[in-house]
């Protein structure tokens, strides 16, 4: 087990752990955490997992962990790890199971005060509309050519359907499309499992939630991310479905027999990775991307029903109903980038896992619009406190490969969380303290509480202070709907 | 004394996923165990009829893929047929599983498991048979 002591302060937000600690170790590991938010993983299996995954071959620069890091499987959440393209490897346990689990997030311009009447209403409008829950199939069913189609077109196969305009796919990761995806790799058990479940928000922490825009820090990013303060936003949480869960899992399994294909020792085997230009990594980078594109079209697809569903509650009550795109974002994803080590520009594949993009200033891949402000970041809190909108830095892209924190970051299990916490309890303090909620089990509810996160303005406020984002502007949750 | 039950399971607190520890006397028993635990994690309850009956065989190079591969099947026959099973068949060779499992519809289900991992997956000898450490993506 990794102590505190182990770790090398840089600064009041930064530490490392050297590879002198674990002769397995590539690369060192650096964390962005403050003392408090370090102590609160001790427990944990968090940084034992981050040294396991700086065994990696082909690892560049370090290993970064994230302050809302907490213990995963093989690697922790919250980590990002670059390694070597076309030397290095690819791990799908570095990406995880729900493969481009990510945040949208929708701004409007209607006002708190215009609507606080109708929004009971509105939470049950957008539970109809958008399917949720364990088990839940959607009211989509995908032909196999349909199917190959969303794996290699993602948000562009939603435009086509009538589910996007333009403006959405500008303003998404990648535009909403990953090249490069090839259906051929995808099993037929992953094909079968994704055909009945786009359009589906799933169970667990996902959600769509509706939010007020409760304070504005920096007027000009805001503006053009069409954030006022008072005004509504919804964001939507989730990711790749069953068919994303079976991609991983056909992997993992395959890339068991891989490893030792390949001489690659490693301290867990959910880290099995296969190089990146062999046929089993090739394999699973072009099935990883067609669960990405899967994951932006099904965002695109809730993101619409949405829409409906403020179009059916609002119309003719407030002036403009219409949710505009501000941004979306995967955070388990692995991409081909390039970025500056140690001086030198090198084209990498950055796994991250539990970890948001945060492109600064002035980078190519990001749309035109916010080109000059960096890339928004979105930071959902733990249900019933504040999300936050961040901007990249010049800082993130020398620090940490572009990236930054993802979410509060779980501090207590589920089975606590449930000891400690009765659903209905939670759920009438929410809704006292003016939150419409609307979940399938509230079991589920218990296990989401907000006392079993990190304060996620602690971590926000560490990225920041840490210089890996800017803050823009925070959320305060107004309607929640879960499965 | 739970070590006393020659099989069984038992919830392991993790911050953010699923993990029990499953044990039984044999690699049979261990992997009946392990999918009456993922069956309990999962909140299933079944039907009480019709009773339905399932073949299937697996392949494996090692125990412990054979234990996530076994559980990663029901959850396929959970997720796709809406099926759950609570009777086991299980005849195991060097290197195939021959599996007979009789279950129900699933009558409701309380949580969703993404998949099986091999995080820190280990099945070990004990004095009382096999146990295992599993942690659930959840």
């Amino acid at each position: 087990m990794v102590s505190i002591s182990d770790l090398k302060k840089i600064s009041d937000f930064e530490w490392e752990i050297p590879t002198s600690i674990d002769k397995a170790m590539r690369v060192p590991v650096r964390i962005f955490a403050t003392h408090k938010l370090l102590e609160a993983v001790m427990d944990d299996q968090s940084l034992q997992q981050a040294v396991n995954s700086a065994s990696l071959p082909g690892l560049v620069g370090h290993v970064v962990v994230m302050p809302d890091m907490h213990q995963g499987y093989g690697f922790p959440i919250g980590g990002v790890a670059a390694t070597s393209y076309p030397q290095g490897v690819i791990s799908p346990g570095g990406i995880g199971y729900d493969i481009n689990c990510g945040i949208r997030l929708l701004s409007s311009q209607i006002m708190y005060q215009e609507v606080v009447e109708y929004l009971d209403e509105l939470a049950s409008a957008l539970n109809h509309a958008c399917p949720s829950g364990v088990g839940v199939k959607g009211r989509i069913r995908l032909s196999d050519k349909e199917l190959d189609n969303v794996c290699r077109e993602g948000s562009r196969w939603a435009k086509q359907q009538g589910y996007a305009d333009e403006a959405d796919l500008q303003r998404t990761e990648e535009g909403g499309c990953i090249e490069g995806a090839n259906p051929a790799s995808v099993s037929s058990r992953a094909r079968q499992r994704g055909k009945e479940q786009l359009g589906t928000l799933g169970a667990g922490n996902h959600f769509i939630e509706v939010e007020v825009v409760d304070q504005v820090f920096d007027q000009q990013a805001a503006l053009l991310m069409g954030l006022k303060e008072g005004a509504l936003t919804l964001q939507i949480h989730c990711g790749s479905r069953g068919f994303g869960h079976q991609i991983c899992t056909d992997y993992v399994a395959s890339f068991q027999s891989a490893v030792k294909r390949y001489d690659i020792h490693l301290p867990d085997r959910e880290l099995v990775c296969a190089p990146l230009t062999s046929p089993e990594g090739q394999a699973y980078l072009s099935a990883m991307r067609c669960a990405a594109n899967y994951a932006f079209a099904n965002r695109q697809i809730l993101a619409h029903f949405a829409r409906q569903a403020f179009e059916l509650t609002l119309a003719g009550k407030v002036k403009n109903w219409y949710l505009f795109q501000v941004y979306d974002i995967a955070h388990n994803i692995g991409k081909i980038e390039q970025h500056v080590v140690n001086g030198e520009l090198m084209k990498l594949c950055v796994h991250r896992k539990g970890a948001t993009r945060a492109f600064g200033p002035g980078e190519a891949e990001l749309p035109e619009v916010y080109r000059e402000i960096g890339q928004p970041v979105l930071v959902p809190g733990s249900m019933g406190t504040a999300s936050w909108v961040l901007v990249g830095t010049e800082q993130s892209m020398q620090r940490s490969f572009g990236s930054t924190c993802h979410g509060a970051g779980r501090m207590m299990s589920r089975a606590q969380a449930k000891k400690k916490i009765w659903g209905e309890d939670l759920r009438n303090s929410l809704q006292a303290g003016g939150i419409h909620i609307r979940t399938g089990s509230l079991s589920g509810l218990a296990e989401e509480a907000p006392e079993a996160y990190k304060d996620v303005d602690e971590v926000v406020e560490t990225v920041t202070r840490a210089g890996l984002a800017r803050k823009v502007a925070r959320l305060s949750p107004l309607i929640v709907v879960k499965g | 004394m739970k070590e006393s039950q020659t099989s069984g399971y038992e919830e392991i607190e993790h911050t953010a996923d699923c993990q029990v520890r499953v044990w039984g006397k044999d690699l049979s028993f261990l992997l009946m165990q392990a999918a009456i635990s993922m069956n309990t994690l999962i909140g299933m309850a079944l039907k009480p009829e019709p009773r339905l009956t399932r073949n299937f065989s697996l392949s494996f190079s090692d125990i412990e893929e054979l234990l996530v591969s076994f559980l990663n099947e029901l959850l396929f026959f959970i997720e796709m047929e809406g099926i759950g099973f609570d009777q086991f068949k299980l005849s195991i060779d060097d290197h195939q599983l021959d599996a007979i499992v009789y279950g129900a519809p699933i009558a409701s289900l309380r949580k969703e498991i993404k998949a099986v991992t091999y995080h820190n997956l280990k099945i070990e000898n004990t004095s009382h048979g096999l146990e295992a450490h599993i942690v659930f993506d959840v």
